[in-house]
């Protein structure tokens, strides 16, 4: 067992380093250097920087030297946790991403939950009842999770919401708690705007789940040892939920690694066409915008997160799963 | 020597099994039809198409779809209604009023803008178009326009054309990186395995979308449409190739140590040989098939990309790049056919879904 979690850690940092790389390659793709584009940022501003400033920054960043120690320089200046200035806003990139990272976490987190919460018991009813009028609803709404991309399906029920009901279903906070102080009101807030957005990014993940939960489940059900359950005279939801389910688990967890990743992704898209103050509106901008540190920045952070994501589920994988658990190699 | 009918299918050669079993899954046909449908309106989008996708009207903007009567008094004759821009005195809104005392007939195979069908033969035949002159006032917008006036049922059409092929280009792509590495893994195995599929697992496991956005945003402004063409298809299709890689080395480990196989390389078959002449044909099908479900993945990164405006930037014209007119739902609320765009991008999605099914299925002829 400690093998595997160890495994997981290694590729882990790996993925992190990878991670890292891009995002500095990011962050390095537009022509020219850092520190130009600033002094002209601030021109325009009115406001100069003097030689010795620039030549401090050049230094920081170590422009003008390899590659390579550019990055090292790079992540160095991480570590310590300046992730350098936004151009933007002309403020640190941390204190224009703010809270929208935390709400992002929040929102990929609902989504996941969701996708499971939902995934399971539909699954087991599909598998149960075969080719009843459940199960082919069923399989119908997951076709269209599969085949809808997520971002126009948001875009179709906020256009049904606001044509049906006169109202608008995007945001994450009603207008009176968009900048107050966290409370319980606005934590509330919060849980009454949240399943639309989380429905929207689960149902395509959902659709596999299900999809992968009904396969597994009428494999199970078909065992010998479940007519014996039930010859024995053992009530039919025990006999289903005490084995057939339980194996046909295993399966549906080790899935949860790839499902993060693609939800995280998913929300950057959705966030834009609901409105939602997380970091997908904000990185779009700074992309547009050419400010490369925040938007390296996002990606990188993003990219951890959803490793960490990965790394948690694995564990729980293996709490899940006797066989990881008791391998001894 | 004749055979006898319930004995064929011990005669068939591989290509008739997985033909038959293909032809039993009537979705899947169903959606190689429409396949082959969408397939066809990318050769012909400028036959399909009446107007030029690219001109604009300003006194034409976010025109209504029109409808369509298909029989003039009792007899076959469609014809549309003309209509009349106006501006609210109210609201100064531009209003559109139908105007049913005017008759725009439709003729079918009628002149337009000049084009070459399929790249080469000049002409100026239309599937449909208006009849008699060409009298700007008298024109037709089955699907409505856009805001800047411009026809959205012949930009769909064009916008066919880039969507598809770019999916099928970034496919193709992927294809080769995928067999490539894919193979390395299964062949070698090793260390070279451990390697790409430790690569493979750290692709996985990053969230794409923020990555592409970041690379297509790096694009130059100034490049040509074709150059971000090319770009944008290399960008999608490193996200396809993972898949594919998997499912040829899961077919290389399962085949390298089959009899064929290894009497092959008894015999002094070099590598190459026993890779493309003995190993590759009894895999093609799941190479196909996996391709298959791999489209839709292009198609649907394509049109997010360009949806963001990180994509395809106008005056290319995809799926992605109509959807963007889409992006504010108070437009969209007044002009709801701006969502059109959506419905070719849901059935081209379903229909390589279905089909890429169908053929996993068929791919393994003896199977079940």
């Amino acid at each position: 067992m400690l093998t595997f979690i160890g495994r997981r850690v290694v590729l882990a940092i790996f993925t992190v380093w990878a991670i890292s790389v891009l995002a500095f390659a990011i962050i390095q793709l537009p022509p020219g250097d850092y520190v130009t584009s600033y002094i002209a940022q601030m021109a325009t501003m009115g406001s100069v920087v003097t030689d010795e400033e620039a030549q401090n920054l050049r230094i920081q960043y170590g422009l003008g030297r390899p590659i390579y120690v550019q990055y090292y320089k790079w992540v160095k200046l991480i570590a310590q946790g300046d992730f350098g200035m936004s151009m933007e806003w002309r403020r640190p990139v941390t204190e224009v991403i703010g809270e929208r990272l935390w709400l992002t976490v929040v929102v990929s987190v609902a989504a996941l939950i969701l996708t499971w919460a939902l995934a399971l018991p539909i699954g087991v009813y599909s598998a149960v009842r075969q080719y009843s009028v459940g199960d082919y609803l069923a399989t119908f709404v997951g076709f269209i999770g599969l085949a809808v991309p997520n971002f126009l399906l948001a875009l179709v029920l906020l256009y049904l919401g606001f044509v049906l009901f006169n109202a608008h279903i995007g945001g994450l906070f009603s207008p009176e708690f968009n900048d107050a102080p966290w409370s319980w009101a606005r934590v509330w807030d919060l849980l009454k705007h949240l399943p639309i957005p989380a429905l929207i990014l689960g149902l395509a993940g959902m659709a596999q789940q299900i999809r992968i939960m009904r396969a597994n489940l009428l494999d199970e059900l078909r065992k010998p040892y479940v007519v014996t359950a039930r010859s024995k005279g053992l009530p039919e939801p025990r006999v289903i939920t005490k084995y057939p389910v339980r194996v046909a688990l295993n399966p549906f967890a080790s899935t949860i690694g790839y499902t993060l990743p693609y939800i995280v992704s998913g929300s950057i898209i959705v966030s834009l066409v609901l409105g939602l103050p997380t970091v997908g509106p904000l990185l779009l901008k700074a992309l547009i915008a050419q400010d490369m540190f925040l938007a390296g920045t996002i990606v990188l952070l993003l990219g951890v997160m959803t490793v960490i994501g990965t790394l948690v589920s694995d564990v729980l994988l293996v709490w899940i799963d006797p066989r990881i658990r008791l391998e001894e190699t | 020597m004749a055979v006898a009918p319930e004995q064929r299918v011990f005669v068939a050669s591989q290509w008739q099994l997985t033909w038959w079993r293909f032809r039993k899954h009537r979705v899947a046909v169903a959606s190689a039809v429409v396949v082959a449908g969408f397939y066809l309106a990318v050769l012909g989008a400028d036959f399909l198409a009446y107007a030029d996708p690219n001109a604009s009207e300003a006194q034409r903007g976010l025109m209504p779809p029109q409808r369509v009567y298909w029989f003039d008094d009792g007899k076959f004759g469609p014809y549309v209604h003309g209509v009349k821009g106006v501006r609210d005195p109210q609201t100064f809104k531009r209003v559109y009023r139908t105007d049913p005392s005017q008759k725009i007939p439709l003729r079918f195979f009628a002149q337009g803008f000049e084009y070459r069908f399929l790249g080469m033969i000049p002409t100026t035949r239309h599937l449909i178009g208006v009849g008699g002159s060409l009298d700007a006032t008298k024109t037709i917008f089955l699907l409505g326009t856009d805001v800047q006036g411009r026809d959205l049922w012949s930009r769909l059409m064009y916008g066919t054309r880039i969507s598809l092929t770019i999916g099928l280009l970034g496919v193709t792509m992927s294809l080769v990186l995928g067999v490539v590495l894919g193979g390395l893994s299964g062949f070698y195995g090793g260390i070279v395995d451990t390697l790409i599929q430790r690569t493979i697992e750290i692709l996985r496991s990053i969230p794409t979308i923020p990555l592409w956005m970041g690379l297509a945003a790096a694009l130059p402004r100034e490049w040509s449409i074709l150059q971000v063409y090319f770009a944008i298809t290399i960008i999608i299709s490193m996200l396809g190739w993972t898949e594919l890689a998997r499912v040829v080395r899961g077919r290389f480990l399962a085949m390298r140590e089959e009899d064929f196989v290894v009497s092959a390389r008894l015999v002094g078959c070099s590598q190459m040989r026993t890779i493309f002449v003995h190993m590759v044909p009894s895999f093609t099908s799941h190479i196909i098939a996996a391709t298959t479900l791999a489209l839709p993945a292009m198609i649907i990164s394509e049109t997010a990309l360009s949806f963001l405006g990180l994509g395809l930037r106008p005056p290319a014209i995809s799926w992605g790049v109509l959807l963007q007119q889409a992006q504010n739902v108070q437009t969209v609320a007044i002009s709801p056919w701006l969502m059109l765009p959506a419905v070719p991008v849901i059935i081209a999605v379903m229909a390589f879904n279905f089909l890429g099914d169908g053929l996993r299925d068929a791919a393994d002829p003896y199977g079940r």
